[in-house]
């Protein structure tokens, strides 16, 4: 009996997790335009999504954004990250709290005080502002989840290495990065993927002509939603599915578990 | 693989390099904003083609969104297309440059006479605008679900379609359909009929199935409903997916609402922009963007050219207007008027 009611309650809880992804990539094969009413088994849509330059524009500006943000804000906030290691307990501290601050706050303030900032340094609002919106709000992802790997570090090794000859450079390369190297890695995952599904500073910090998938498809609320949009959110939902496949059951990955 | 995924990284760098790198075409640039969805894209790249302008396109969700963006300055638009209260509202802050018509051949010879009047409400003088789009709002039914003759406002507060009455959930929209149920104005600001309207939307609410926006449509297809308050810009669409649905704007009068081509006074291509607009009113391009959106076009050569003749005669697409006596557009209210209408609302909403 207990065991009966334990897996409706799981049962349960993954429906509610997954209906609405379900009903999504159900919808995305159906032939009628509208969610009312099935019209039969279709892949139209999926062909006119990749003939349609909007979207495939607005496709690439997405994950162009979401991977160059994303790997500069890993760089800045990894050598934020060893310099913080080299500061006073409390200095650290309070740039940690600093530092979270504006992942703690609401994005519509960051969005709406970037775009003051922009106006004020007078940039021309486009794929730059963007970027550097997007970098800003990466930066404290990646701190937070590098900090504890740099935490971890035996500082002995990285001195072992430079009594051994290696220069600043070459030993932090050799011995610190490889074993930060995880926590680098999940940041620049974390970042990449906060970059992709942003929407509200991304449409403070947007210029003309410039769309990323969010707020593509923010714009077609007044006539309707296309179902391209449907079979794109299927083919990214298929893609991060088998990534996540992949990357857990990679054999690398076993050895060390 | 550390090599690999830098290569990666550089080729996309260089690749955004190149996609950013376009400047303007070589008969400059022109900023258009306008609703999503709301033009035929092959339309813009044949303007392209044939001015060597080139078109830097964006686009927004609600006039109130678009507002604060050409306000703030951020970004210098040289067109925008925003609805009636809206353009009203530009023009009473002084953020609108007057078009010069003999920029616009088109507009004068194609957009017929009766939509600049219906204008005149929001913009007083017809300098500021082109109409681009308009619509009514009116009640769709299913015919196999309402037997009783649907003409007037009335119907919605009839007990016996309880549980089956779409409402649109935004406070201009639903208190229009009250007011001039009462024969008030939709733009009233007296106390009393506003009052007499918020009752009547209380008493309304156990009947009501839903308030939404978008799934009118949804719904109205999947037969879902009996009745609903709907655009006649989306009255065609439903009607091809499902026969039995038919639409009547009330005898009571409804909501004209139109969208207008504008041009901001920062606009940094004004002449370009007046190119733009002019191009927009060329029978064929109209046209285009009338079979693409499928909202009505006020574009007189443009509906010559239809084919279907369904379609051409259409009454939900091109209604006759001077059947009507009672039709108005929204105009803007002020701070107060608008806070007075929220506020009543709320009132409905949490009743």
């Amino acid at each position: 009996m207990r065991s009966i009611l334990r897996k409706c309650y799981i049962f349960l809880i993954f429906l509610f997790l997954y209906a609405p992804i379900l009903t999504l990539i159900v919808l995305s094969f159906n032939a009628s335009r509208t969610r009312a009413k099935w019209g039969g088994f279709t892949l139209k849509w999926y062909v006119s999504m990749f003939q349609n330059r909007a979207i495939l524009q607005a496709l690439s500006n997405t994950l162009l954004i979401a991977l160059l943000s994303a790997f500069i804000a890993t760089v800045i906030g990894t050598i934020a990250c060893i310099s913080m290691q080299a500061m006073k307990r409390r200095n650290r501290a309070v740039i940690m709290g600093i530092t979270n601050i504006p992942m703690l706050n609401a994005d519509i303030v960051t969005g709406i005080s970037l775009m003051l900032l922009f106006i004020t340094l007078g940039l021309r609002f486009g794929f730059l502002t963007i970027l550097l919106s997007h970098i800003t709000f990466n930066i404290p992802y990646v701190i937070l989840s590098v900090m504890p790997r740099m935490k971890q570090l035996n500082p002995s090794v990285y001195e072992a290495a430079l009594d051994l000859g290696a220069s600043h450079i070459r030993a932090f390369f050799k011995v610190v990065f490889p074993d930060i190297l995880p926590g680098v890695l999940s940041g620049f995952l974390m970042a990449f993927t906060m970059s992709l599904d942003d929407f509200i500073i991304t449409h403070f910090t947007k210029g003309p002509g410039i769309d990323t998938l969010s707020t593509k498809i923010y714009t077609e609320v007044k006539k309707g939603i296309k179902p391209e949009m449907y079979s794109l959110s299927t083919l990214i939902f298929v893609t991060v599915l088998i990534l996540l496949f992949l990357v857990n059951h990679s054999p690398s990955e076993h050895k060390q578990s | 693989m550390k090599k690999a995924f830098l290569t990666l990284l550089l080729a996309v760098g260089a690749l955004s390099l190149t996609s950013c790198g376009s400047g303007g075409g070589e008969n400059g640039e022109v900023v258009v904003y306008n609703w999503g969805e709301y033009i035929d894209p092959d339309v813009l790249t044949s303007f392209e083609e044939e001015t060597g302008i080139k078109v830097i396109y964006d686009e927004f969700e609600t006039n109130e969104i678009m507002y604060p963006k050409v306000e703030a300055g951020a970004s210098e638009y040289d067109v925008v297309c925003p609805s009636d209260y809206m353009i009203k509202k530009m023009i009473d802050n002084d953020m609108l440059a007057k078009i010069n018509f003999d920029n616009v051949p088109n507009a004068k010879e194609y957009i017929d006479q009766q939509y600049y009047d219906q204008s005149k409400e929001f913009d007083p003088t017809g300098e500021y605008s082109v109409p681009y789009c308009w619509g009514t709002v009116g009640i769709l039914y299913n015919k196999t679900m309402v037997d009783d003759p649907v003409d007037s406002w009335d119907i919605l507060w009839n007990e016996k379609y309880a549980d089956n009455i779409l409402m649109q959930d935004s406070v201009r929209d639903a208190f229009m359909v009250a007011l001039k149920r009462n024969g008030a104005s939709m733009n009233s600001l007296d106390e009393a009929e506003l009052n007499a309207a918020k009752d009547a939307l209380i008493e309304q609410k156990p009947l009501v199935q839903a308030y939404v926006i978008d799934q009118v449509r949804d719904k109205m297809i999947g037969n879902e409903a009996a009745l609903g308050v709907i655009y006649s810009g989306e009255a065609i669409y439903t009607q091809r997916e499902n026969p039995d649905l038919e639409y009547v704007i009330p005898k009571e009068g409804t909501n004209v609402w139109i969208d207008s081509w504008v041009i901001p006074k920062n606009a940094p291509n004004k002449e370009n922009a007046e190119k733009f607009i002019d191009y927009m009113c060329r029978p064929e391009i109209a046209l285009k963007n009338f079979e693409y959106i499928t909202y009505s076009t006020p574009n007189t050569g443009a509906r010559e050219l239809i084919e279907d003749e369904d379609i051409k005669n259409s009454k939900i697409a091109f209604p006759d207007l001077s059947q009507y006596d009672n039709l108005e557009t929204f105009s803007y209210l002020g701070e107060e008027g608008d806070a007075l209408y929220n506020a009543l609302w709320k009132e409905v909403k949490s009743e």
